[in-house]
């Protein structure tokens, strides 16, 4: 592969490494850092890209791997990940500035699931990708990535009707 | 889409058996202004899946392309040192001083001869010192 395919190909999936990292990881600086190191361990393999079907599951799953890797090494380590502090784009629009907030709460539900239902969550919610990527690229097969997900859905679904039920506010 | 629809799509969907163009429908539903007071509460889940979708890196990456740097100038060092033992290689002293008188040649032969023996004899002078440290040496260690 030459660098002006690498490019066009590889290049393009850059967010989407990203966002599978900060899903795994919870932080931002973490997952710019596993978007650099994925992307140069692509760069280094540019000559064996050609002979896979995939370069995006490819890609996606090298992420994983990655991101497992430095979930490994940091319990290990016994360091804590810090939580991504969002900043706001539009700051200083009250309106932007609650929604935010709203969906945080979200996103801290999400974090709390295990790291497999967070993958599934990611890659399908967000990625809106079929089973079979999905699966192609967690390295299970579609079955299991859609029990995976329903579980996922379920986990959501029960903090929702808690906070519903109790009537604790969300914002 | 009739509320009856996006209730029972949202069954669907928490059982994990809607399709993905389903689930496109149901966030757009929930993107809507007049989502139902009684699915209110999903809207912040969907909102939040179509927010990052959006999310992107912001650094760039550095990508330092990986060159047989090493390789090459081991290379070049190897092929430099080549052409300088061929091309500069110091001229071979052609005139050994020979002689073509036998004669001649022998005394010659003798001078060089007498000169390495007085030399030698001169270094074995020195080692009479050594024997004063045997000597010594002797008295010391017996």
């Amino acid at each position: 592969m030459t660098q002006s395919e690498f490019l066009k190909i590889v290049i393009p999936l850059k967010d989407k490494v990203y966002r599978l990292s900060k899903r795994l990881l919870t932080s931002r600086e973490e997952a710019e850092d596993a978007t650099q190191e994925v992307l140069v361990k692509l760069w280094n393999k540019k000559q064996d890209l050609k002979q896979y079907k995939s370069i995006e599951a490819l890609t996606m799953t090298l992420t994983k791997n990655y991101c497992l890797d430095r979930l490994k090494s940091k319990q290990a380590s016994n360091l804590q990940l810090v939580h991504s502090n969002y900043t706001s784009r539009e700051a200083g629009l009250d309106k932007a500035t609650e929604d935010r907030d709203r969906l945080r709460w979200v996103e801290k539900i999400i974090n709390q699931l295990p790291e497999k239902q967070r993958m599934v969550i990611q890659l399908r919610e967000i990625e809106e990708l079929e089973f079979e990527e999905i699966a192609k690229i967690m390295e299970i097969t579609p079955e299991n990535a859609r029990v995976i997900l329903s579980r996922a859905r379920k986990a959501l679904r029960e903090e929702i009707e808690k906070i519903n039920n109790y009537g604790i506010t969300k914002y | 889409m009739e509320l009856q629809n996006i209730k029972a799509l949202i069954e669907k969907y928490f059982d994990g058996t809607t399709s993905v163009q389903e689930e496109k429908q149901l966030k757009v539903y929930f993107s809507s202004d007049n989502v139902a007071p009684e699915l209110e509460k999903y809207r912040n889940l969907f909102s939040y899946f179509s927010k990052e979708k959006q999310a992107k890196s912001t650094r760039e990456i550095v990508i330092k392309p990986k060159t047989r740097f090493n390789f090459w100038i081991a290379a070049s060092v190897v092929v430099a040192i080549g052409i300088g033992i061929t091309f500069f290689q110091p001229k071979g002293q052609d005139d050994l001083g020979t002689f073509d008188d036998p004669e001649i040649a022998l005394l010659e032969t003798q001078k060089a001869l007498r000169l390495v023996a007085e030399n030698i004899n001169k270094g074995k002078e020195q080692i009479g010192y050594l024997k004063e440290y045997e000597n010594t040496k002797n008295t010391i260690f017996k």
